[in-house]
């Protein structure tokens, strides 16, 4: 731990640099090792998919990765600083002002408007309503939602509406990181497209994205696929640019997580 | 965050659940409502109380012949009790810290005037009476020295007295000022008639009638030697225990009685009865408080069942907030707002209710009924300091939660 300071200076081009993470849940007597050493490094403007089935230790890694837990052993360092031991209120600094969260479900407030859904961590950052609404009102035009939904309360809304509405949330801090956990897993696939071309789009950009999925078809519109199974990382490769590069493969997956469901 | 956002999302979580809050509200409506009207009726007849008292003269002291009793209302009758001598009332009359003294020499008698007739206590004394006794008049006047001292035959009606010998004017009764009543076969011209107090019991001074002194010892009592009371008024309220040893001294002096517990006579002060009757119904109004404040930690409790639930059904909002950035203090602050909100909001709504409740008590049931700013205030800090108290611990809980367990709880 003494020479974090050496290290930061060297790794200072990676966005997020985990080394040797390992994440043991204990339930009674029960270890569970949800991690057992993962080491990786995203860089700036990547798009990663993060894959593995239930059960592999990629909703840990993701928790860890968005701030929202921290490791058991190990070392990760987000913008070249060591959060991995940081206190709650702490980690909650770096979640509302450096990281946008998609999630696969109960996304937004139900009884809260859209509008109130998507400045609401500018709320918690104490920025006035009026800079926060515009803000809010410039994302819910590029996400293209009708200025007549902004009053809307977010459980009158669609599956795909709500993705919108969370991306465009998850967008208002102008976060260094957009992390997706299952972002396309309670829509259709012609819907979950839109929503996994919209992450394109948003890479494009630039934004940093790491989406969390456990369908290779999701995966495929990354450019880099990183493969988890049982607490460790298996591959880590980075994709042909055509999505459909190998559509035998990616049936195969679909088939295996078919049947484990 | 910013305390209008907080209080936003307070406003926003509170009207989504209207019953469950309506009804919690309603639990502390009930408590601030009950200390807001308990506490002005007991106020009330600490007033009414007092006033009463008060009406019947200030800083008095009332010498009363025959041993003290425990009651200290000593009531004497012509030729009953024969300590009290006109002398005595002189010798008190020198004190310097009397102000005024009147004596008295009182009786029952039948009383007859030519529309009807009533039996009524007749007190004989001086002009100074209507001063030591704080007697209004209402119509005509009180009788002077000169026929206090010369035996006139002039009376002056107490309010219910006139009512009862010649009706209510209101309702066409003649003006007694000018007509004549007998008593004990005396004719009397009456002068006037004095203001309503209110009083009740047989010492009311509204059902006297006051005739002067010398009339009294020579007409009806028969006799010179002996006073049935001395009422003195002390110069102000603060030498009025210094006075009452003054005439205990002077009267054992004068009646030659060496040992203070076998005195033939009684000197009261009002202002013990004063202290007495406020300090009993001070004692009434904290009662009345402590039952309603027993109600208003009955509504307490409510509210904190009520956090507690509304904390585990928006486990997963919570979590949600945290993962975009919530502190613990953002979320605590949340749950603990919303507490507040809801019992200052009952604390409004029930001093209202308890205001009107207590009009309605003066105005129906006739009992006297005093809100004071002070209950106010003190209901509602106690309806916010309810909210603080039972909403922290439903709100520690929340910011406590952990986002990740909190968004996958279903």
């Amino acid at each position: 731990m003494g020479n974090n300071i050496v290290r930061s200076a060297v790794s200072s081009r990676h966005m997020i640099e985990c080394r040797r993470l390992t994440k043991v849940y204990l339930s009674g007597e029960n270890e569970t090792h949800a991690l057992r050493g993962v080491s990786l490094t995203i860089d700036p403007g990547e798009f990663v998919a993060i894959m593995g089935p239930s059960g592999s230790g990629k909703s840990t890694l993701m928790h860890i990765l968005g701030a929202l837990d921290t490791p058991t052993s190990g070392e990760y360092l987000f913008e070249s600083r060591d959060i991995s031991t940081l206190p709650d209120d702490e980690l909650a600094d770096i979640r509302r002002t450096r990281i946008g969260f998609v999630f696969q479900s109960f996304n937004l407030l139900p009884r809260a408007t859209v509008m109130r859904n998507v400045v609401l961590p500018l709320v918690y950052a104490g920025v006035s309503r009026e800079k926060r609404e515009e803000r809010a009102a410039q994302l819910l035009r590029q996400a293209g939602l009708e200025e007549t939904h902004w009053t809307h309360l977010s459980n009158q809304l669609s599956g795909g509406q709500i993705q919108r509405v969370a991306i465009a949330r998850a967008l208002i801090n102008d976060p260094a990181l957009i992390l997706a956990d299952e972002p396309t897993g309670n829509l259709d696939s012609q819907t979950g497209e839109v929503i996994m071309a919209t992450f394109a789009e948003l890479n494009e950009s630039g934004h940093t994205i790491v989406v969390i999925t456990h369908e290779a078809i999701v995966a495929s519109r990354a450019k880099r696929t990183i493969r988890i199974q049982d607490g460790l990382v298996v591959s880590d490769q980075h994709n042909g640019h055509t999505p459909a590069a190998h559509p035998a493969a990616v049936s195969d997956q679909n088939k295996r997580e078919k049947m484990r469901a | 965050m910013k305390i209008g956002d907080i209080t936003e999302e307070a406003f926003t979580a509170i009207s989504t659940n209207r019953v469950r809050s309506g009804l919690t509200i309603l639990g502390i409506v009930i408590g601030i409502a009950s200390v807001i009207a308990l506490t002005a009726v007991g106020q009330g007849s600490q007033a009414s109380i007092t006033a009463q008292i008060e009406s019947t003269g200030a800083n008095l002291l009332t010498v009363s012949p025959g041993a003290q009793r425990s009651s200290g209302m000593v009531r004497g009758a012509f030729g009953g009790a024969t300590t009290l001598t006109p002398d005595d009332s002189n010798a008190i009359a020198q004190l310097d810290l009397v102000a005024a003294i009147a004596p008295q020499v009182t009786g029952r008698y039948q009383v007859i005037a030519t529309s009807g007739n009533s039996n009524v206590q007749v007190i004989g004394t001086t002009s100074s009476y209507q001063t030591v006794r704080n007697v209004g008049i209402a119509n005509g006047a009180f009788f002077s020295d000169e026929q206090a001292g010369s035996a006139a035959k002039v009376a002056v009606l107490g309010y219910s007295t006139a009512t009862d010998l010649f009706g209510d004017p209101s309702e066409g009764g003649t003006d007694p000022v000018g007509q004549t009543i007998r008593i004990k076969s005396t004719r009397f011209t009456v002068i006037g008639v004095t203001t309503e107090k209110g009083g009740t019991g047989p010492d009311n001074p509204d059902r006297a009638i006051y005739v002067p002194i010398t009339t009294a010892q020579r007409l009806l009592a028969g006799q010179t030697k002996y006073l049935s009371t001395i009422s003195v008024q002390a110069v102000n309220q603060d030498s009025m225990t210094e006075l009452q040893t003054e005439i205990t001294n002077l009267l054992l002096t004068r009646h030659g009685i060496a040992d203070s517990t076998s005195a033939d006579f009684s000197v009261f002060n009002q202002s013990d009865l004063a202290e007495t009757a406020t300090s009993t119904a001070r004692t009434l109004t904290l009662l009345l408080a402590a039952i309603a404040g027993i109600s208003l930690l009955v509504g307490g409790i409510g509210v904190m069942n009520m956090m507690l639930t509304t904390v585990t059904e928006r486990t997963r909002e919570i979590g949600l907030r945290k993962a975009i950035g919530a502190k613990r203090s953002d979320i605590s602050l949340q749950f603990l707002m919303e507490a507040v909100v809801l019992t200052f909001a009952s604390g409004i709504i029930g001093v209202i209710l308890g205001w009107l409740i207590s009009m309605a008590l003066t105005r129906f049931a006739g009992l006297e009924s005093v809100v004071t700013l002070q209950w106010v205030l003190l209901a509602f800090g106690l309806s916010a300091l309810i909210g603080i108290i039972f909403g922290y611990y439903p709100a520690r809980r929340a910011a406590g939660l952990n986002p990740i367990e909190a968004l996958r709880y279903e």
